[in-house]
């Protein structure tokens, strides 16, 4: 008996729609993310996480209604991330209805705004997403940074410190992104997971590479992860999180079934 | 048939709105939720959900700026009340979070931080996912609940009560801790029913049905 390790389906929503880039190309269509939500929710996901990639303030006003209305539906936990900036934008996204909130480079601008969130609301609802990337050279010690700007922009700043600071600032739980990885279906940084997870005491959910069903295993028992993260395996009916359940049980790992 | 009201108190923190949605979506007919955090309101009400979030000094500085700590104190001792992760922890009489908070005392007992990194440093704090409740006790609200059910926490400090007959239910995250609590016309769980899907769902359709 003990806590089970999570799958979370990630939505990329884009004026109200989900979308997804397939091999950083084409946008790809995959629904509504109500409908998309609901299904996860059957399918037995543990939470959701909405990433608003929208530009204008037009669009992030249909992503609230959209959390609005998830809300009133799904009963699991939502994590909202994109453009979250200011504590105002913080209790917009709670009282629509989300219960986490993801926040990425606002941390990077101004790492004072973590612990003023954490604060206001507590750290169960603040998760810091990290974007890394392998900066040390092949056959060297590893060492990663952090990375802005989709993983164009460096920072210089070394992931494992940058995880361990945002702990000590009160963040919740880290959602890590191997940006080596993203989009290439050719599973987890399991070394970068593995570096992350074993450093801090808080959660750490594993993303950025998924592209079959043992990833997911992988990210819980090669990279400690608490929790995996996936998008694309789930959004065009290659696997159901189901599926994803079943294949994390034969390998021994304690899943919400 | 009568209107039944459920008031679901609001003291400014965490996300009540998720609460009253998910009390709405198996409420009877008859029965309507209210978000408050007026006095007579609460002291109209047929039942009190009172749900939390965020840190325990927090909490109980908020609780004492609405004015809501004397309406919880009447509501818990007559009515069917229905307390929600840190609307548990305040219940009991000590906190050992932020440096130590006295909280409401309605429950004798204290609240203390999992101390897992020596015995168990694989284990995560807080405590976040879905975790299995073992029920200890018999109770209206667990009907259609079965056995060790999961549902979805999130906390990094527990409740200890004095009195182990209160315990209706106990979880394990490298130690054992009391999940729910129940006494009287009172119960109070760590875990987020209104997160914990069709489980969680059933607890609050079972207590909006709960005489006390």
């Amino acid at each position: 008996m003990s806590l089970a390790k999570r799958i979370i389906p990630c939505l990329d929503v884009d004026n109200g729609r989900v979308v997804k880039g397939v091999q950083f190309v084409n946008i790809r269509d995959a629904g509504n993310p109500v409908e998309v939500a609901k299904r996860y929710d059957e399918q037995g996901a543990d939470e959701i996480t909405f990433l608003d990639i929208t530009a204008t303030a037009h669009d992030r006003n249909t992503t609230v209604h959209m959390v609005e209305e998830v809300a009133s539906q799904v009963f699991i936990p939502l994590t909202v991330g994109g453009g979250i900036r200011t504590v105002e934008d913080i209790r917009t996204m709670l009282n629509a209805g989300a219960d986490k909130v993801a926040i990425n480079s606002a941390a990077i601008f101004n790492p004072g705004f973590v612990q003023e969130a954490c604060d206001a609301f507590g750290s169960q609802c603040i998760v810091v997403a990290i974007d890394a990337k392998k900066v040390s050279p092949e056959g060297e010690a590893n060492q990663w940074e952090i990375f802005t700007h989709g993983g164009r922009k460096e920072t210089g700043i070394d992931a494992i410190e940058w995880a361990k600071k945002m702990e000590s600032l009160g963040a919740g739980e880290i959602l890590l992104t191997s940006m080596d990885r993203d989009g290439t279906k050719s599973g987890f940084d399991l070394e970068l997971t593995r570096a992350i997870s074993d450093s801090i005491q808080i959660p750490v959910i594993a993303s950025g590479g998924v592209g079959e069903l043992d990833h997911l295993c992988e990210g819980i028992l090669e990279g400690h992860a608490e929790a995996v993260l996936a998008a694309s395996i789930f959004h065009f009916g290659q696997h159901t999180v189901q599926e994803a359940k079943q294949a994390m049980q034969a390998k021994g790992i304690e899943v919400r079934l | 048939m009568d209107q039944k009201l459920v008031a679901v108190i609001d003291y400014g923190m965490g996300n009540l709105r998720s609460v009253a949605k998910a009390a709405e979506h198996v409420a009877p007919n008859n029965t309507r939720i209210i978000v408050t955090h007026d006095p007579k309101v609460i002291e109209s009400a047929d039942a009190i959900i009172f749900p939390g979030q965020g840190a325990a000094k927090a909490c109980m500085n908020a609780l004492q700026e609405t004015g809501m700590i004397h309406p919880i104190q009447h509501a818990v001792q007559e009515k069917p009340f229905l307390g929600i992760c840190m609307g548990l922890q305040v219940l009991m009489s000590h906190s050992d979070e932020n440096s130590g908070t006295p909280c409401l005392d309605i429950i004798s007992g204290n609240v203390k931080h999992f101390e897992l990194e020596k015995a168990f440093p694989e284990l995560k704090v807080p405590h976040m996912g879905w975790n299995q409740i073992h029920q200890t006790q018999e109770h209206a609200l667990w009907h259609n609940i079965p056995q060790d059910s999961r549902f979805y926490f999130v906390h990094s400090y527990y409740v200890q009560p004095k009195k182990e007959t209160f315990i209706a239910a106990t979880t394990t995250h490298g130690t054992s801790f009391p999940s729910a609590l129940s006494h009287k016309n009172l119960f109070a769980i760590q875990a987020h029913p209104e997160k914990s899907a069709e489980h969680g769902l059933q607890l609050f359709q079972n207590f909006l049905q709960w005489n006390g």
